[in-house]
């Protein structure tokens, strides 16, 4: 312990202590709560009044198109968390197993880049090389084929969503494939396993933790984006993100908005809870 | 053993598939490059003529100076801020034990979880509570929540490499823990608080969500791209695009240069 008396020290450790649960108390889950509450709020001339009533959720969930928002962006997300892992994995196992150190680092280097360039200039661009006239059909055009309608479909929506998701989901496939011990790999081998048969009975399940969670990111990112679905999917149907800004942005139904966002927050709650329980329970068994 | 062959085969097969993910993700950046300019204001192949016309339209475009200035001014604000409560966490994660440590570090790294557009969305209703929504700071309120946890996480990894008796070798001459703190802690961290500051303000420059929902009339860049994009067709998206993509990717290479310095440090002084 330092050479200080004990009040000081306390006033020490306290001064680093507090900063982060203030602010995020004041200014995250505060916000978050305050949600909640005006969810039972009352809207009478565009102006919201404190008040307690379920009419906001009777509302919302008695709504067809509220449903149908729900069940699409639930779906569209589970799908591309499906693709994203599938398209993730050979990547990630040859990044981890079929390549030096350094250049795993510098395309871990790569694909982290993304992250840190807008998204919507790159949703923007897939708009460009989508379009009925765009650079894909473009070039397809010249081998005689298409075109092919890609803009303001559901094909769109989740491009725009592996743009978001594909480069995380490898970055994280390829951690946890790193670490997989590779003398069970190798001994695996020498009793005669077949590569594939390797993967499947080796590799997937030492390193099956890591590639759930991955898979949970894909989906908490998927479903709570609005961009790829806004201009990427055409907007209509509405998937439950654009619900939130057109119920937000006109008409000032707040309340309704914050009906929509509780129940998208408890199905990632359940969707995570969920998925991390699946990828504890099999390391017990193992 | 394998039969080395198909062994190499199948390797080559699997480093084309993964330059083949590097060209998925790389393609809309590359291609917003490439049109921004690009003559054509639907471009497409073959390419149109060469022009920085869409530059020449940002620049003399009003909104645009003013939009960078809020976005300078948010991004600096919420990377200091940030990175300050980012660099307390992890000192406490790092120095202390207490009850309730697991809600504590939950608390601190539950906010990228959030979807953008529901924190957008409450932040907008406590804020405009307070009488701060339509403001700058709100937005930097908002950023700072969220850029917060990337600092605590960098923070903490180069915490995770100090040697511990050196604290307490400090103490033991006689240094207060102010002294400590200023003479052994910062010093040590320095790198890592660099790279926070560079890490939180590329993501405080690039997010629009949160920004478009408590802004206002006080946009920032990415959220003039926003309404810009709620337009028509406009190729000035690429052209601002581009040269925020230069910003950033500057912030990032600082950030990376930096940490693979201090490991490099830290591999040589073991």
């Amino acid at each position: 312990m330092p050479i200080t008396d004990g009040r000081s020290s306390r006033l020490y450790a306290h001064l680093w202590r507090w900063p982060m649960p203030v602010w995020q108390l004041l200014f995250f889950l505060v916000p978050l709560c305050f949600m909640v509450l005006m969810s039972f709020w009352l809207v009478k001339n565009y102006r919201m009044e404190p008040a307690f009533v379920t009419a906001n959720w009777e509302k919302m969930f008695s709504r067809g198109y509220f449903w149908n928002a729900y069940w699409r962006t639930l779906g569209l997300a589970g799908l591309t968390t499906l693709i994203a892992t599938l398209l993730a994995f050979p990547a990630a196992y040859a990044l981890s197993f079929k390549v030096s150190e350094t250049v795993r680092r510098w395309i871990i280097f790569l694909l982290i880049i993304p992250f840190f360039t807008s998204f919507l200039v790159r949703i923007y661009a897939w708009q460009v090389i989508l379009a009925e006239s765009g650079v894909i059909n473009a070039g397809l055009a010249t081998l005689g084929i298409g075109p092919f309608t890609m803009l303001n479909t559901a094909f769109g929506t989740i491009i725009g969503y592996l743009t978001l998701t594909l480069p995380l989901v490898v970055i994280l496939q390829t951690m946890s494939l790193s670490q997989v011990d590779r003398s069970l790999i190798e001994a695996a081998w020498n009793l005669g396993s077949s590569r594939v048969r390797t993967i499947a009975t080796v590799i997937l399940p030492l390193a099956k933790t890591g590639l759930i969670i991955g898979a949970v990111f894909c989906f908490i990112l998927a479903f709570g984006d609005f961009v790829s679905p806004y201009y990427l999917g055409g907007s209509k149907p509405p998937t439950l993100s654009i619900l939130i800004i057109d119920t937000t942005k006109s008409g000032q139904q707040w309340p309704r908005a914050a009906v929509v966002a509780i129940t998208m927050i408890v199905t990632l709650l359940t969707v995570a809870f969920a998925a991390v329980a699946l990828a504890y329970r099999s390391r017990v068994r193992r | 053993m394998h039969n080395k062959t198909t062994g190499r085969f199948s390797t080559w097969i699997l480093r084309a598939y993964i330059a083949l993910v590097l060209v998925f993700v790389f393609s809309p950046l590359l291609a917003s490059m490439v049109f921004s300019f690009n003559s054509d204001r639907f471009p497409s192949l073959p390419l149109g003529e060469f022009t920085t016309h869409w530059y020449k339209a940002v620049w003399n475009n009003d909104a645009v100076p003013e939009a960078l200035r809020n976005s300078v001014i948010v991004s600096l604000c919420s990377a200091v801020l940030g990175t300050f409560i980012g660099f307390c966490t992890a000192y406490t994660d790092y120095r202390y034990q207490f009850r309730g440590k697991a809600l504590y570090l939950g608390l601190a790294l539950l906010p990228p979880t959030i979807p953008l557009v529901i924190m957008g969305l409450a932040m907008l209703a406590w804020l405009s509570r307070a009488g701060l929504s339509g403001t700058l700071f709100a937005i930097i309120i908002a950023h700072t929540v969220m850029c917060a946890p990337f600092a605590m996480a960098l923070i903490r990894l180069r915490l995770q490499q100090i040697d511990p008796n050196l604290e307490a070798a400090a103490w033991n001459l006689g240094a207060s823990e102010w002294r400590t703190m200023r003479s052994v802690i910062i010093p040590f961290t320095r790198p890592s608080i660099i790279a926070a500051l560079c890490l939180t303000a590329a993501v405080s420059f690039d997010e629009f969500a949160v920004a478009w929902f408590v802004s206002g009339l006080n946009k920032t860049v990415p959220v003039v791209i926003l309404e810009i994009l709620q337009g028509n067709v406009d190729p000035q998206i690429n052209a601002i695009g581009t040269f925020v993509f230069i910003i950033s990717i500057t912030l990032v290479v600082i950030t990376q240069l930096i940490v693979m310095k201090q490991n490099k440090g830290h591999r040589h002084g073991r």
